[in-house]
């Protein structure tokens, strides 16, 4: 070959390029992710607002009767998994920009574990509160 | 050559032709900027959301548990120090959803040159300030009435 015609060597396949992923191999369905849960929490959280105007104030009684309607435990439910799967989603992204080196592993482990399990919670307290409401107590 | 650092500042453009990529210069060096605080106040606000996120979970977890256990939420609940961090709470939530409005508009393509960014950012903070404001005055005066009320009717919790 001709040694002066510029001759460049990129260590990357063609079908790489053309998939145009990046070395990380994943990223674009991560930031859908944040998008489409962000989109879904802002009905959602319209929605919690109003009904802390009904409920602000109220009384043990009131918040069990209020919870154990079909359509409250509902949404109740729905804005809870969203919003601990936007958490989980956002803090991974903070967890990833700013912790570095051993402890980034142990970290985003403790992201996800906690914020799992703090939607779990929720979720089952909304069911224990209509079971609550379903008994009359 | 130079900084043996720079080694590392060699990338490629995507038709293949090598390229020196930019140095980032430290954060210090830039004047200030008010999109730069709102750029780290959306992560530190959505932060702060998580974690009212995680005490309003607490407190439907009380409510679950029993009258018992939903008295001592409302005692955080009713009590001044407590109604300060619902505020912040509240205000980092607006403050987080204005962000996100506007990152989901930048990512469609829209608002994203300088001028207009600069000119989004001090309405971005009135819209947070009023919106957390009028929602924060009402609820804890509805709050409050609901409450002043039911200790009028003589009712316990």
């Amino acid at each position: 070959m001709n040694a002066s015609v510029p001759h460049i060597e990129v260590m990357r396949s063609q079908l790489g390029r053309a998939r145009g992923l990046g070395a990380g191999h994943s990223g674009t369905s991560h930031w859908w992710a944040e998008r489409v849960s962000a989109a879904s929490l802002l009905p959602l959280s319209t929605w919690f607002v109003v009904q802390m105007f009904r409920l602000g104030g109220a009384d043990h009684a009131e918040v069990v009767k209020w919870g154990g309607k079909p359509v409250n435990a509902t949404m109740l439910a729905a804005l809870i998994i969203t919003t601990f799967y936007h958490a989980q989603v956002g803090l991974q992204v903070i967890v990833d920009d700013y912790v570095h080196g051993k402890a980034h592993l142990p970290t985003r482990l403790l992201v996800k574990i906690g914020t799992s399990l703090m939607g779990l919670l929720g979720v089952f307290a909304v069911i224990k509160l209509v079971v609550r409401s379903g008994s009359g107590k | 050559m130079q900084d043996i650092r720079k080694a590392l500042y060699v990338g490629s453009r995507s038709d293949g032709t090598l390229i020196q990529r930019p140095m980032s210069p430290h954060l210090q060096v830039y004047r200030y900027r008010l999109s730069m605080v709102l750029s780290i106040s959306n992560r530190i606000t959505g932060v702060i959301a998580t974690a009212g996120a995680a005490l309003g979970v607490c407190w439907l977890g009380a409510a679950a548990k029993g009258p018992k256990a939903y008295a001592t939420a409302r005692k955080v609940t009713g009590n001044p120090l407590g109604q300060l961090v619902l505020v912040g709470w509240l205000a980092s939530v607006v403050y987080h959803t204005v962000g996100g409005i506007r990152h989901l508009i930048w990512d469609a393509g829209y608002r994203y040159d300088k001028e207009e960014l600069n000119k989004d950012g001090p309405v971005a903070v009135g819209v947070t300030a009023g919106v957390s404001t009028v929602l924060a005055v009402a609820l804890l005066a509805v709050a409050g009435c609901r409450r002043s009320k039911r200790a009028k009717a003589g009712k316990v919790s």
